[in-house]
């Protein structure tokens, strides 16, 4: 048996950690890959509705967005649903200014293929969705998407 | 100048991990992983003033559905769910037994596929303000795989592949070869099914 008998005062050697920056890297390069800079803080709450129908915006730099939904700080701002363009509440009728001057951030060659997209909550009523879609008509930026969640259709199974 | 043959020292490497996860943890909190999918819309230019009112469009070529305040679907006069509605859009867009009451048809000659009966479909969407923006988008959903659908089968029939599989070719094959004949595919398959949906202005009732 004292074949296997363990030597009493041998240190067990430690883990080598050598390949920790490799590891560490190639996650970091899947994140800084994938990463989207987050476009803003969001003031209000967001819970998309689903569709199934639904069609990817491929060119993100052409894309300007539009918040609807409740204010997150209910005790100030109340529970009416509010819209937020940028970091900041603002008005329907800050809509066609926010649109024309993101519109004047870019080059007049693309002006006709900026889509907004209006992110709203699934409780919003859509008195204040028709009133934002009749500026946006007023500002002849006529490319619009609703931004939804992607449904699993149970029938693809 | 004899120099000696001193070995170099490696550099250490050890803080590199470090490095990398101060990065790392950077961009793990900038991140969003959220993609922008949606359904895309073109809203109609606004209305100028002098501008004459469009033709009227016969009854039975319109397909209404009105939503209320209280969520509820009335569809060609019909109360509906909305897991009805898209049978009944796709029955009307087709209208596949040529019923007297649904869409008539108008001989069109389209590309690749030659005369073809075309329906004079356009479908009305109303809602009222107080109708949840989460109904408006199961309604506008509905509508558009009812015409998915329908493409989807057109396409399956004549050329053998899915309307959905052509446009995915024609948007993002870099090879022209393959990108243009589908771009032409998808464009008879939509002279074919023009999706026509027209939104009313709201009516301010049942506040």
């Amino acid at each position: 048996m004292s074949k296997f008998k363990k030597d009493g005062n041998k240190n067990t050697p430690a883990v080598s950690t050598a390949s920790l920056p490799d590891i560490v890297f190639m996650l970091l390069f899947f994140f800084m890959v994938t990463t989207v800079m987050r476009e803003v803080d969001l003031k209000i709450k967001l819970n998309q509705p689903e569709a199934t129908e639904i069609e990817k915006l491929e060119d993100r730099s052409l894309v300007d967005y539009i918040y609807i939904g409740e204010p997150q700080n209910t005790s100030l701002y109340g529970t009416l649903p509010k819209i937020q363009l940028d970091d900041d509440f603002a008005s329907v009728e800050d809509i066609q200014d926010y649109v024309f001057q993101k519109r004047s951030d870019r080059p007049e060659a693309v002006h006709g293929a900026i889509i907004i997209s209006l992110k709203v909550d699934e409780e919003t009523k859509m008195g204040i969705v028709t009133d934002v879609k009749q500026e946006l008509r007023k500002a002849q930026s006529l490319k619009i998407s609703y931004s939804t969640r992607e449904k699993v259709d149970k029938n693809s199974f | 100048m004899a120099r000696s043959k001193r070995e170099l020292q490696e550099i250490n490497a050890g803080s590199m991990a470090d490095i990398a996860f101060l990065l790392l943890v950077f961009f793990l909190v900038t991140t969003t992983m959220d993609s922008s999918w949606g359904l895309s819309r073109k809203l109609p230019p606004p209305i100028l003033e002098n501008q004459p009112p469009p033709p009227p469009i016969k009854d039975r070529n319109v397909f209404t559905v009105l939503a209320n305040a209280n969520d509820q679907l009335l569809v060609e006069g019909e109360l509906m769910e909305i897991s009805e509605l898209r049978a009944a859009a796709k029955e009307f867009i087709a209208n596949p037994q040529k019923k007297e009451d649904l869409p008539q048809f108008k001989e069109v000659d389209v590309e690749l596929l030659g005369p073809t009966m075309v329906s004079k479909q356009v479908i009305s969407l109303q809602n009222d303000n107080g109708t949840s923006y989460n109904l408006y988008i199961q309604v506008q959903n509905e509508l558009e795989a009812a015409y998915n659908e329908l493409r989807d089968e057109l396409a399956m029939e004549k050329f053998g592949v899915k309307y959905s599989v052509l446009e995915d070719i024609a948007q993002h094959s870099d090879l022209p070869s393959e990108s243009e004949p589908a771009k032409a595919k998808v464009k008879a398959i939509r002279k074919v099914y023009p999706q026509r949906i027209s939104e009313a202005e709201p009516k301010e009732t049942g506040q």
